[in-house]
């Protein structure tokens, strides 16, 4: 690049006007084209999160400033039986759609590696999930879910399986069962096409090794598919999780964090009591509080992408 | 032990026929090198022995049990890739001793196996490194350790000095020659470098587009070639080819283009008998070739002009043209010769090649 701007210059016999030479200084044009991006950072990331932070520590509601009231806010949520059960909610519900993500994503990639008829069509057709906008396809889950017009209920019913109805989102453990389910429905295909991505590095000659020197389908599997994709495992669990941890549609849609807050979520209980009830600064405080975890995956991601980096 | 036999092997991929009737005996200790241009069914070939694809039809057998269904860990067979197919995330070693785990052997005797593989590889020092950590050379020590450790009845190599640059691969061709005679097990090896295939194997196998053309000693196939493609494939520079028809005049035999002109030695003047009047595809080596004086009464010669003088050091590689056509001749480094020089060149009667111009086989 420096050769043709080099050599741009020295064709031209006027020398260049005053702007233009500015721009051939590297700092000035690392600066000029960093601003957009620091503009764009600043306004929707770096301002939303201090004003949330400044927000939490005041006791504003809607219409109302506030004054400064120190870590009250987090001491009354702390006290909070509703905020205990969100953060214990959040907690299973993103280790439980995970461990169940990975399993059955890795599973269908292992599937999907393989060589068959429509491979192409299957390929692009699992990703469906991921690709309709989640509040449309929560809906279509809800109403699978609905006690009187579940089509859930009457298959089971029908295969003789159930006597009765199952309130599915009104009662406590279903509806979270039922909000863990569509996230893994959910989230499946982007664990698959991920990890399929991941699979396609390894070449296969290595499998084939592997198999005369004497290791069975499992062992190939043990020994050489899951070291050589781990680092990509670990990079799309990682990402899953802080999605996951922050979740906000599903919940909001299946059940509002009802039945009687049972299956409330950091996001959602935040929304609820900081939007809903309009306590801007207690809200603040309970989507802060999300901040220690997920700061602390990306760091351990962070690091860990550092390590496979410098192997 | 380790005897091979393929019989009547075949192999289909949907609607292309891959191998096509493969018939060969391997004896046990024999160094048989497959060769042939990329697609003529070498590597194929070389997949089914080891287990990894499937066989059409035919049966393979080692030491005289078909091993048609048996999967490749159960063929006690070891295997070289191109791309060495080292595990990236195990050491030298573990690379090594993974076959040897899968098979559950002792700590010990594993251990013993590694070393004395990494003793006779010379790649002692490196067995806690990774195979990224190591040169091209190196890597492709470590995939022939794992082959080694294994003590199997018979070494696969499919292509593995390919990726290698070009002084190395002539040194590990020298190393593995070495190795087999060192181990004698038997080995089978797949290339396309016809140089690697004469230098390495016992017998060579030359195949295109599914067929086997001859097998043979390196030298037989040199010298006696069964067809136009065996001819040309093997040798460099390769073998100059000339369309002639034969005439008879004097009661003997003539072959003639329109560049050429030559009165055919008796020895091939008798297998051509039942082609008078017809094409045949005459056949001669560069080195075969040689610059005279004046007629040489002894030998069929032809006039030729140089186009191109390539000085390769020890030889001269001229191109001439003959007639409508282009022929090379190897001469000895110390000829003084230039571009547009018109020369008189002898063909050494007794190394002249016919082919059938219909079936290109050798007459």
């Amino acid at each position: 690049m420096a050769i043709s701007a080099v050599s741009a210059t020295t064709l031209r016999e006027a020398p260049p006007p005053r702007r233009q030479r500015l721009l051939e200084d590297e700092r000035w044009l690392a600066f000029v084209l960093l601003v957009p991006t620091i503009v764009l950072l600043g306004m929707f990331i770096a301002y939303p999160f201090i004003r949330g932070i400044l927000l939490s520590v005041t006791n504003s509601r809607v219409g109302m400033p506030g004054d400064f009231v120190g870590l009250a806010n987090f001491y009354k949520i702390f006290n909070d039986g509703i905020f205990r059960t969100s953060v214990y909610n959040t907690f299973v519900y993103t280790g439980v759609t995970t461990v169940f993500k990975l399993a059955l994503g890795l599973w269908l990639a292992m599937l999907l590696n393989r060589n068959f008829r429509g491979k192409a069509f299957t390929r692009a057709f699992i990703l469906l999930p991921f690709i309709i906008p989640t509040v449309l396809s929560t809906f279509a889950w809800k109403w699978m879910f609905d006690p009187t017009f579940s089509v859930l209920n009457w298959l089971l019913y029908h295969f003789g399986l159930i006597t009765g109805r199952i309130n599915w989102l009104g009662d406590p453990d279903l509806a979270m069962i039922s909000i863990i389910i569509v996230n893994i429905w959910r989230g499946v295909p982007f664990f698959a096409i991920s990890l399929l991505a991941g699979l396609q590095t390894i070449s296969p000659e290595l499998n084939e090794a592997a198999a005369i020197d004497g290791a069975k389908p499992w062992q190939r599997f043990w020994h050489i598919t899951w070291p050589l994709l781990l680092p990509v495992t670990m990079v799309v669990v990682l990402f899953s999780v802080i999605q996951t941890f922050a979740d906000f549609q599903i919940v909001y849609v299946m059940t509002g964090g009802g039945p009687a807050n049972a299956t409330h979520l950091f996001a959602t209980y935040a929304y609820q009591i900081g939007i809903g009830t309009g306590l801007l600064s207690e809200g603040a405080a309970i989507s802060l509080a999300m901040f220690p975890v997920l700061f602390l995956v990306v760091i351990i991601q962070l690091l860990y992408i550092r390590r496979v980096e410098v192997r | 032990m380790g005897q091979v036999v393929l019989k009547g092997i075949n192999k289909f991929y949907e609607s292309v026929h891959a191998v096509k009737d493969v018939n060969l005996q391997i004896r046990d200790k024999e160094f048989v090198v497959f060769v042939g241009p990329s697609g003529c069914g070498k590597t194929t070939t070389l997949r089914m022995i080891a287990g990894l694809e499937a066989i059409s039809s035919g049966d393979i057998s080692i030491d005289g049990n078909v091993i048609n269904a048996l999967a490749p860990m159960d063929r006690d067979i070891a295997m070289v890739f191109q791309n060495y197919a080292l595990y990236p995330h195990m050491s030298v070693y573990d690379n090594m001793a993974f076959g040897l785990k899968m098979r559950k052997f002792e700590r010990p005797e594993i251990e013993k196996r590694v070393r004395e593989a990494a003793d006779i590889l010379g790649i002692g020092e490196l067995l806690k490194r990774k195979p990224r950590q190591l040169s091209g050379g190196q890597r492709q020590r470590v995939a022939l350790g794992r082959a080694i450790v294994r003590h199997p009845r018979v070494f696969l190599f499919d292509e593995p000095l390919s990726n290698l640059d070009a002084k190395l691969r002539v040194q590990m061709r020298v190393e593995l020659k070495k190795l087999h005679l060192r181990l004698g097990t038997t080995a089978i090896y797949v290339t396309h470098d016809q140089v690697e295939a004469m230098t390495l194997g016992d017998r060579v196998v030359v195949m295109k587009e599914g067929v086997v053309q001859q097998v043979g000693e390196p030298l037989e196939l040199y010298n006696q070639p069964a067809n136009k493609f065996v001819a040309g494939f093997i040798g460099s520079p390769a073998m100059n080819f000339a369309a002639v028809t034969v005439t008879e005049a004097d009661g003997s035999l003539i072959a003639e283009n329109s560049g050429l002109r030559i009165k055919l030695p008796d020895e091939i003047a008798q297998r051509l008998r039942g082609h008078i009047g017809r094409e045949v595809i005459l056949g001669v080596r560069p080195e075969d070739l040689t610059v005279v004086g004046s007629a040489d009464l002894d030998h069929p010669c032809f006039d030729a002009v140089i186009e191109v003088v390539e000085q390769l050091g020890s030889e001269i590689l001229l191109d001439m043209k003959v007639g409508e056509s282009i022929m090379v001749a190897s001469v000895e480094p110390t000829a003084r010769v230039r571009v547009a020089d018109k020369l008189r060149v002898a063909m050494r009667r007794s190394r002249l090649h016919v082919f059938d111009a219909q079936t290109e086989a050798a007459i």
